[in-house]
C-alpha cells in the first residue's frame, strides 16, 4: 500500500520536471497576475484602516493571495492529469492492480500537493521584493501553511477531477468554483471593506482562513490556530470526499 | 495463500449481464451482455470474437475488474470476482487497447512504477525487468522515452508490464489494433510462448484471422454468444465450401440457382449470391455451364470464422452497424 502510493507519488514529480511548459505555466501566470494586478492597483486601493502611506502597498498585499494562486494553480493542472489517465492512460492500469484505493488517492493528491508546494515555496522566496521582512521562523511557518493549503486545494481538485471526467468539464469547476473560492479568500480585497453579502459568503469560505493564516504568518504574527485548523480541516473532508468519489465503478 | 484449487477453470462466467445507463430516459436500455455464460480452461489462449459493439469491451472491463456486471457470477482460477477482486487482481496481468504507458517516462520506470504497484521491488523486482526487457528485445530501449516508441514496441512494453508479476490469465483487449503486420507476428510468437509456459491467455478481437489462431472462441453478438467451440469444430458447422458467384443481377441469379437445385439454399449478401456445398468446385463447374454468361466470377473457399458469423446472425463481422457500446 505504501510501496504503491510512494511509486505514484514519485511519478507525479518525474513527469512535472520532464515538462518545463507545466513549470512555466504554473508560476508565470500568477507572476504576472500579482504583477500586473498588483501594480495596477497599487495607486488607487488603500486598505482599510491602513495607517496612511505608510501601510503596506497592494503588491504586499496582494502576495499571499498570488502565492494562493500558484497553489490553486499546481492542484488544477496536476488534477487535469487525473482525468486524462482515467480512461486511457496510466490509471486504468493502477485500477486493475491490487492496489487499495486509498493508495492511489494518496500517491495521486500527495504528488499533485507536493509540486504546489514547492511552487509555493519558490514564490515565498519572492517576499522580500514586496518589502516583507521574512524571520527565519516565519518563513518556515510560512511554508508549514503552504503545505496544509497545497494538500487541501488538490484533495479538493481531485474529487472534482475524478467524478467530472472530462477536460471541459474540469475547466467548468474551475471557472464556478475553484476561481470563486480564490477571489472570495481575502486574497483579493479584505474581507473588512466588502458589503454584507460578500463578506459572510467570504465568512463561509474556508480558503478564507488559509489565506488569512499565511497573511498572518507573513505579517510576523503567530500561526493563527483556528484559521490552520479550518484549513486543514478542509484538506482532510476533501480527502475523504476524494475517496468516496474514486468509489463505484471498480469492484471492490 | 489458501488459494482455491490449481485445477479450477482460469475463467468461469455463468449469466453475466451488463447494461450501461440509458443516455436518454426514452431510450430503451439495451443490454450490452445479455447474460453470458463460457468457461476458459487453464493454458489455453481463448478468444472473445466479435463486432465492435457486440460486448467484447465490457465483457473485458468486467474481467480486468474495472466493472461490476449486475447479475452473474465470474471466478477467476477459482476465486470470485465480486468477493475477491483483490485476489483476481494478483492473478491478472491485463493488456489495454489503449496503452497504459506513461508516454513521459522510459521503458525501465514504466516498469519500476508497474512492480511497486504489484508489490515488487528491490533486486528481485530489478531482475524480472531485466528479464522482461530482454525477453521482449527492449534492452537497449529501457532508457528511452515510451513516447519515442513504435506502435509496435510500445505494445511489446505493454505486455512486458502486464506480464511483470507472473500473472498466470493475461487479458488482452484488441491486442493487434494498430499494428502492422510484422508486430502482429511478434505478438502471436509472444502469446504462443506464453501458452507454451502455462499463460492462460484471453483476448478480445474482431479480426477473424486472430479467432483462427485461438485455441478456441466465442462469437459474440449484441451481447450473446452466437456460437462456441475451437475454429475448426466452428468452421465445420459450415458443411463444405463456401461458393460466392457474382453477375449482373444477383438476386435474379439466386432463384435460378434454387430453381436449378432445390436442395440449394442461395443468399444474397453484398451484391453477391453465397452458397455452402460440399465439394464446392464441383457444383461451380456444373452452375457455370448451366448459366452461361450470367456469372462473372466464381470463388470456392474454405469456410471462415466470417461465414460461421454471418450463419449464425445474419449480419456480417465486419460491417456490423450498431453504436459502439464500450
Amino acid at each position: 500500500m505504501t510501496r504503491a502510493a510512494f511509486t505514484l507519488w514519485r511519478r507525479e514529480l518525474t513527469r512535472f520536471f520532464r515538462q518545463p511548459s507545466r513549470i512555466a505555466g504554473a508560476v508565470g501566470t500568477p507572476l504576472l497576475v500579482w504583477v500586473l494586478l498588483g501594480s495596477g492597483f497599487a495607486g488607487s486601493f488603500r486598505l482599510p484602516g491602513a495607517p496612511g502611506m505608510a501601510g503596506p502597498g497592494y503588491l504586499q498585499y496582494f502576495f499571499p493571495g498570488t502565492i494562493v494562486l500558484v497553489l490553486l494553480f499546481a492542484a488544477i493542472f496536476s488534477n487535469i492529469s487525473v482525468i486524462e489517465d482515467r480512461h486511457e492512460g496510466f490509471l486504468q492500469g493502477v485500477l486493475v492492480a491490487p492496489v487499495p484505493r486509498s493508495a492511489v488517492v494518496a500517491g495521486k493528491v500527495l504528488g499533485g500537493a507536493t509540486l504546489a508546494w514547492l511552487q509555493g515555496v519558490v514564490f515565498l522566496a519572492l517576499a522580500p521584493a514586496t518589502g516583507l521582512r521574512l524571520s527565519v521562523l516565519s518563513a518556515l511557518e510560512a511554508a508549514g501553511i503552504l503545505a496544509v493549503l497545497a494538500f487541501s486545494l488538490t484533495a479538493l481538485g481531485f474529487a472534482f477531477a475524478w467524478k467530472v471526467d472530462s477536460t471541459q468539464g474540469f475547466h467548468a469547476v474551475m471557472n464556478v468554483v475553484l476561481m470563486p473560492m480564490w477571489l472570495l479568500s481575502g486574497s483579493f480585497f479584505p474581507l473588512d471593506g466588502a458589503p454584507l453579502w460578500l463578506a459572510e459568503l467570504m465568512r463561509i469560505n474556508p480558503l478564507t482562513y488559509g489565506v488569512a493564516a499565511l497573511r498572518q504568518t507573513l505579517a510576523g504574527g503567530r500561526v493563527p490556530a483556528l484559521s490552520l485548523a479550518v484549513s486543514l480541516l478542509l484538506g482532510l473532508a476533501a480527502f475523504a470526499a476524494g475517496l468516496l468519489a474514486t468509489r463505484g465503478g471498480r469492484v471492490d | 495463500m489458501s488459494s482455491p484449487s490449481g485445477t479450477a477453470p482460469a475463467v468461469e462466467a455463468r449469466g453475466v449481464r451488463f447494461s450501461y445507463p440509458a443516455r436518454r430516459r426514452s431510450a430503451p436500455v439495451r443490454p450490452a451482455l445479455a447474460g453470458v455464460d463460457f468457461q476458459v480452461e487453464p493454458g489455453e489462449v481463448f478468444g472473445f470474437l466479435g463486432p465492435n459493439g457486440g460486448g467484447k469491451s465490457t465483457l473485458f472491463r468486467i474481467l480486468a475488474t474495472l466493472a461490476r456486471p449486475e447479475s452473474g457470477s465470474l471466478r477467476v482460477f477459482g476465486a470470485d470476482l465480486a468477493t475477491q477482486a483483490r485476489e483476481v487482481r494478483r492473478r491478472l496481468g491485463v493488456v489495454f487497447q489503449n496503452p497504459s504507458l506513461d508516454l513521459q517516462l522510459t521503458v525501465r520506470e514504466n516498469l519500476v512504477h508497474q512492480g511497486h504497484l504489484y508489490g515488487l521491488g528491490g533486486r528481485d523486482l530489478a531482475g524480472r525487468i531485466a528479464a522482461g526487457l530482454e525477453r521482449f528485445g527492449l534492452s537497449d530501449r529501457a532508457d528511452q522515452r515510451a513516447k519515442e516508441l513504435s506502435g509496435g514496441l510500445r505494445r511489446r512494453v505493454e505486455i512486458a508490464k502486464a506480464l511483470l508479476h507472473e500473472p498466470r490469465l493475461l487479458l488482452l483487449d484488441e491486442p493487434s489494433t494498430g499494428l502492422d503486420p510484422g508486430a502482429r507476428r511478434d505478438l502471436w510468437e509472444t502469446l504462443d510462448s506464453l501458452r507454451s509456459g502455462g499463460v492462460t491467455v484471453l483476448l478480445t478481437t474482431h479480426f477473424m484471422e486472430e479467432g483462427d489462431r485461438c485455441d478456441r472462441l466465442v462469437l459474440l453478438s449484441r451481447g450473446t454468444i452466437v456460437a462456441e467451440g475451437t475454429p475448426t469444430e466452428l468452421k465445420r458447422e459450415i458443411g463444405g465450401d463456401v461458393i460466392t458467384l457474382t453477375g449482373v443481377d444477383p438476386e435474379a441469379l439466386a432463384r435460378e440457382i434454387a430453381a436449378l437445385h432445390p436442395g440449394l439454399d442461395p443468399q444474397v449478401r453484398d451484391g453477391a449470391v453465397r452458397l455452402e456445398r460440399e465439394r464446392g468446385h464441383e457444383l461451380a463447374a456444373r452452375l457455370a455451364e448451366a448459366l452461361p454468361g450470367r456469372i462473372e466470377s466464381v470463388t470456392v473457399a474454405r469456410p471462415s470464422l466470417e461465414d460461421v458469423f454471418l450463419r449464425r446472425t445474419g449480419h456480417r463481422l465486419y460491417d456490423d452497424q450498431e453504436e459502439s457500446a464500450a
